[in-house]
């Protein structure tokens, strides 16, 4: 797939079109003993979908967590739009996290809201629309998604899970944010509605020209998001690359873990030291 | 020296919860001043704390008030000293058990659906959600937790006040057979509007008390339902704690 990098001519904001949308430097994080990420480094290209696969307790999700904000690294640098936002005051990180959209893996949808409120939450409390108006791009958005009217009303508890995920989509892209994170986007749905949130995603994220940082193990949902794919392992990208060269990486990591072989190099921690 | 090693790990773990509340506090109080400000949800939670605790506060205040009076009858009785009865309910109810027993009340109904909803809240990721939307989880979920719990405790303490005052003099009258009119200038006879005034601001104290220990057990809370039932467990134990030790500093304050 073609990188969409160079197709436009200026940035919106100014910046210049070689800065990465997103750059993570030198990033570090232990909880206690555990170096959880050690030293990592990722960049993601304007408008470009980069998908970061790895097993489990590698150290994704801690990275896209420090990545948008919700957990601080111990060192590091992290940048959007140039911007260092490693440690920024409260007042401009709320205004960095304009710029970002985020479906849980969970949904993580409020569960004392309607779903069109859930939807329309950031129009509400984040730009202060009126409620009418909020309601009507929810209602929009939740087309968008493919969910009907009759579920706006309804309360996230009554739905199932593959339209809670909709549901989250709808919400995380409700504010036509600038960067879309998701996190395992696929995991406990069925393969059927795993590919419908798929193509989803990937039509959400070309409407809104947004730029996309996704975390999964599940690689048909990689394969089909991404444009390009990294490998994390022990708190570390080993290998990235271009979607199309997953498949002939050259790197015995990425191959073991695409074809989901217990015998290679990543031995899987069975015991708790 | 295995003994000083335990006796300073606790300690140290001690020092380390007391600071991380403080810090809870001292944001949690900082985000009280500055906008924006959640009127809906102010008022949501008043009404939750404030009209729907009436029943429970009221119930505990009437069977208080009709308790004190028989028993103070009785213990009076022996030294001939039946007359202090409306005094003795009036005084115990204004200044210590209307504000404590209300207080012990609402931890146990509002601390523990505060510590709940968002101990749930944030194992399910969705404090997370509040910020990736650009809303600062602080203003959203303890702000107005706390402003409802400051304001709407003294409300609830006055009407406790008066609902305890009438379950002693329905006992009096109705049972140990004071005179009406005797009884209630009895009561008003020795009471001061310190008495009160006292009583109320405990009141707000326990209720700001009652909501941080709540907000801050729950958005401490981690690791599914098992955390989220600690974090129940350790607002209503701690606020009720906290609430019998500033019941005795605030009463040091007023009356030494």
């Amino acid at each position: 797939m073609m990188s969409t990098m160079q197709q436009k001519s200026d940035a919106p904001d100014g910046t210049k079109l070689d800065t990465p949308k997103l750059k993570l430097t030198g990033l570090r994080k232990a909880f206690g003993t555990k170096q959880v990420l050690n030293g990592l480094d990722l960049s993601v290209g304007r408008a470009e979908s980069l998908v970061v696969i790895g097993g489990s307790g590698t150290g994704k999700s801690v990275m896209l967590k420090c990545a948008i904000g919700l957990m601080h690294p111990d060192s590091g640098s992290i940048r959007i739009d140039g911007e260092e936002t490693a440690n920024l005051k409260p007042r401009d990180r709320e205004r960095v996290m304009r710029k970002f959209g985020m479906l849980f893996q969970g949904a993580a949808l409020f569960d004392s809201l309607p779903v069109w409120e859930n939807v329309a939450f950031g129009l509400i409390q984040g730009e202060k629309m009126s409620r009418s108006k909020a309601k009507d791009i929810a209602l929009e958005k939740l087309a968008a998604v493919g969910l009907e009217r009759r579920v706006a009303d309804l309360f996230p508890a009554e739905l199932s899970g593959g339209m809670q995920k909709r549901v989250g989509l709808a919400r995380a892209i409700a504010t036509q944010p600038e960067i879309l994170f998701f996190d395992e986007p696929t995991t406990g749905l069925d393969p059927i509605m795993a590919d419908v949130i798929n193509d989803l995603i990937v039509k959400c994220v070309k409407d809104l020209g947004a730029t996309a940082l996704s975390i999964t193990h599940d690689m048909a949902s990689a394969r089909k998001i991404a444009d390009r794919i990294a490998m994390i392992y022990k708190g570390k990208i080993i290998w990235h690359g271009p979607v199309s060269q997953i498949d002939n990486s050259g790197n015995p990591y990425v191959d073991q873990f695409i074809h989901g072989r217990a015998d290679g190099p990543i031995q899987m921690e069975v015991s708790q030291s | 020296m295995g003994f000083l090693t335990t006796t300073g790990r606790a300690f140290l773990i001690f020092l380390e919860a007391t600071g991380r509340l403080m810090l809870f506090t001292g944001v949690a109080i900082s985000h009280c001043f500055r906008p924006p400000f959640y009127l809906r949800l102010i008022g949501r939670q008043m009404i939750d704390i404030g009209y729907y605790s009436l029943p429970v506060v009221g119930l505990t205040a009437l069977f208080t008030g009709m308790v004190l009076a028989l028993q103070s009858f009785t213990g009076f009785a022996r030294f001939q000293a039946e007359g202090a009865v409306a005094t003795v309910v009036v005084l115990s109810i204004t200044r210590e058990l209307g504000p404590v027993l209300a207080g012990l009340m609402v931890a146990g109904r509002i601390g523990a659906s505060m510590a709940a909803e968002i101990g749930t809240m944030r194992v399910t990721e969705q404090v997370d959600a509040l910020s990736t939307l650009a809303t600062n989880p602080f203003k959203y979920l303890v702000v107005p937790r706390l402003i409802a719990g400051l304001t709407m405790l003294p409300l609830l303490v006055l009407v406790a006040d008066i609902i305890g005052v009438f379950g002693g003099f329905l006992i009096s009258v109705y049972r140990l057979d004071f005179n009406a009119a005797a009884y209630i200038s009895r009561t008003w006879e020795f009471l001061e509007p310190m008495d009160v005034i006292s009583g109320l601001v405990k009141a707000a104290m326990f209720g700001f008390v009652i909501a941080l220990m709540g907000c801050y057990h729950g958005y401490q809370s981690r690791g599914g339902a098992q955390g989220v039932g600690a974090a129940t467990t350790n607002a209503v134990v701690s606020s009720s704690i906290l609430i019998l030790v500033f019941n005795y500093l605030i009463t040091g304050l007023f009356f030494s």
